[in-house]
């Protein structure tokens, strides 16, 4: 996995609560066997005023001027200012890949969706939660503000506006040392290996109809 | 003596493989289903890295989301799903598997639908799939929950998970439902009252004499929709209905092994005593007939109310959110539930396509003929194996005769991948669990609804009361 230390962006603001995952990345796009290539779809419906499919060229289709991402200040965006409940819905992971596809390193907002969130980390794209209120402030500011940018340090977890003011949040250990470190968890994992052999073997004697 | 514990605790415990000092635990996993969505990007991480599946056994797949409902002598026509299912096809041949019931197989249907029917969802299983409705199996008190791609191949690989212990929920429903108020009813009434989010972080337990007195149809019904309260785990203990629904089903031990399973099973509730760290109370005498009006589920109304006016909303984002609804939903604030017409019907997916579901349509379409004004019914069973049980009791006839569709099993117009689909504009009354924007086709209006309120819709036009007909 790619690895997240810190991050000087541009801010797009997304003012909307409950952005599920099939409104980040339509559904007619899972069916890509790849990873990689949602970019151009991220927020398809959204961004586009024809109905988009697989295999379209998307340089020749209609924008929508009114969506916030099509606005000329927010090109290059990588950090994307978000609303309550983010991410829910559908559990696709193509949602993230998406994010990131299209250029997005970090998300801030007040909360997100538990599988939504998880998958965020996998893909080294960091969704940082804030207090309702910061969020509030940071929105208006981005608005006021062309060209808005935002710092992000992991290590020190926080959050650093461009006068100064910092913003801790919280992120659980482990998944920061993931991150830090671009680490692959299955790897981890398995040096595990020997342990979840004998918790098999003890599980299997005990239940073995679990094991057909 | 032992502290008392949740369900959800007990089932946690017992598949930690190993606990870090900062709580981050491995969780061994029982059972992995798989459809052919999610797992094309894990399958191929997993080769590419060189790595083999931990234990195959563990894994029940299925073709769902992307197969068709009619014609299937034609095969998938559209190319790019046709390359998904085979693809899965392919990777299932190459890998193996406990079982799998592939694109026309008489077992086939829905993940969610068919992993109980075939006793390969049993309690005090740890169960994941990539798909959020995981949670459904919770109704056998598995603890079972959605999982992103790096996780299937996560699982696959190591047949553990990372994970940290959630905090837990009790939705209490205790009292007797009124008649015709369904298991669909009280969960989405559940979802009205706390919230998209009211279960985020939570496992979320579902009890009281109203969940007791359900069957496990209607059991799965409750904890397929605990994803959309935020929870990405729901929960009911286990008692005789949960025993008694399993004997005979394929993948459940039979003779003297089931008796001593069911054994170990009846211990799997929540003792008394047990600590939540929060609970949330609901009369059932309380709960009317439900429906949607907006694009989240917990903008729902009882079937005789109204849809609501933003302006009366006082928070500026929710005031926004039922502002931005409405228009997508092309309602008006005050409109009564009961005027609001529709031009399709949808009955399935893996909330509402299991045989009591179809039977509670069918009591209402019986005799009954389709209203003019309603373009399509669909009526998807949940399996093949639903199929066949609806036919031999004659509920595809009435289904016909009323002038319903009847479709070959799969997850068809609840996402829309197929070619099952709302035109832009369409309003649907729906049996799904989602009515997000487009998530029936782009532009569609989607209502949430029972099957016998689907089944209202469909003979009236508009919403109904199952009583109210003719
Ligand atoms: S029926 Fe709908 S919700 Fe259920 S698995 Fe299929 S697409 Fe997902």
């Amino acid at each position: 996995m790619r690895a997240f230390t810190t991050l000087d962006g541009l801010v797009a603001p997304l003012d909307r609560a409950n952005v599920d995952t099939d409104a980040i990345i339509p559904k007619q796009f899972l069916k890509s066997i790849q990873r990689s290539g949602f970019g151009p779809n991220l927020f398809d419906e959204w961004r586009y005023l024809d109905h988009g499919e697989p295999g379209m060229d998307n340089s020749t289709r209609k924008l929508n001027t009114n969506f916030v991402l099509n606005q000329s200040r927010y090109t290059g965006a990588q950090i994307l200012l978000t609303r309550d409940n983010f991410g829910c819905g559908s559990s696709r992971e193509h949602a993230p890949w998406a994010l990131d596809d299209y250029g997005f390193r970090a998300l801030i907002g007040t909360s997100y969706a538990d599988i939504f969130f998880n998958n965020c980390f996998k893909n080294g794209v960091l969704p940082i939660c804030l207090p309702a209120d910061v969020v509030d402030r940071l929105f208006a500011t981005c608005l006021a503000n062309e060209g808005y940018r935002l710092k992000i340090d992991l290590a020190a977890q926080q959050v650093i506006e461009s006068d100064g003011t910092a913003h801790h949040f919280d992120v659980d250990a482990f998944r920061k040392e993931c991150l830090l470190n671009g680490w692959d968890e299955i790897g981890l994992t398995l040096r595990h290996a020997d342990e979840i052999r004998a918790f098999e073997a003890s599980r299997k004697a005990e239940h073995p109809y679990y094991f057909r | 003596m032992q502290q008392a514990q949740t369900l959800y605790e007990k089932l946690w415990s017992s598949h930690v493989v190993r606990q870090d000092a900062d709580g981050t635990a491995l969780i061994y996993i029982d059972r992995h289903l798989v459809h052919e969505v999610t797992s094309p990007q894990a399958f191929e991480g997993l080769k590419l890295a060189g790595r083999k599946p931990w234990r195959v056994s563990s894994i029940v797949a299925t073709a769902d989301h992307n197969t068709p409902t009619d014609h299937w002598e034609e095969g998938i026509k559209d190319p790019i799903s046709r390359q998904q299912v085979e693809t899965l096809d392919a990777n299932i041949r190459e890998v193996g598997s406990l079982a799998y019931f592939p694109f026309k197989d008489e077992r086939q249907g829905i993940v969610h639908v068919i992993g109980p029917e075939n006793g390969a969802t049993l309690p005090g299983m740890t169960v994941v799939c990539g798909d959020s409705h995981t949670s459904t199996h919770g109704a056998f008190a598995c603890l079972a929950h959605g999982i992103g791609t790096s996780e299937v191949e996560h699982v696959l690989a190591t047949q553990c998970l990372m994970q940290k212990k959630s905090k837990t929920l009790l939705i209490q429903v205790d009292g007797d439902l009124a008649p015709g108020v369904t298991a669909k009813d009280v969960v989405l009434a559940i979802i009205g009252r706390i919230g998209t989010a009211g279960g985020t972080g939570y496992a979320m337990e579902f009890g009281g004499s109203a969940i007791r007195g359900l069957s496990m149809e209607g059991r799965m019904t409750i904890c397929n929709m605990a994803i959309e309260a935020g929870a990405r785990a729901g929960l009911i203990a286990v008692d005789e209905t949960t025993i008694e629904y399993l004997k005979g089903r394929p993948y459940a031990p039979a003779g003297d092994a089931f008796e001593q399973a069911a054994t170990y099973w009846r211990t799997l509730t929540s003792d008394a005593g047990a600590v939540y760290d929060k609970v949330v109370e609901m009369d059932a005498a309380a709960i009317r007939p439900q429906v949607t009006w907006g694009t989240s589920p917990e903008m729902v109304s009882d079937i005789s109310g109204v849809v609501p006016d933003p302006a009366a909303e006082k928070d500026p984002v929710k005031r926004e959110g039922m502002t931005r609804a409405l228009a997508y939903m092309g309602l008006e604030a005050g409109t009564p539930i009961k005027r609001i017409p529709v031009d399709r019907v949808f009955i399935g997916s893996c909330t509402n396509s299991r045989i009591e579901d179809l039977r509670a349509a069918a009591a209402v379409a019986k005799g009954r003929q389709k209203a003019d004004s309603v373009k399509q019914v669909l009526v998807v069973p949940g399996s093949g194996l639903v199929k066949r049980q609806a036919e031999s009791e004659g509920l595809d006839k009435v289904f016909v005769a009323a002038g319903f569709e009847w479709r070959e099993p799969g997850c068809s117009m609840c996402l829309a991948m197929n070619a099952d689909r709302l035109e832009s504009g369409e309003r649907c009354a729906s049996t799904s669990n989602r009515n997000f924007e487009g998530r029936q086709g782009a532009g569609g209006r989607t209502h949430l609804v029972s099957p016998a309120l689907a089944a209202a819709a469909a003979i009236a036009g508009h919403f109904a009361d199952v009583a109210e007909l003719n």
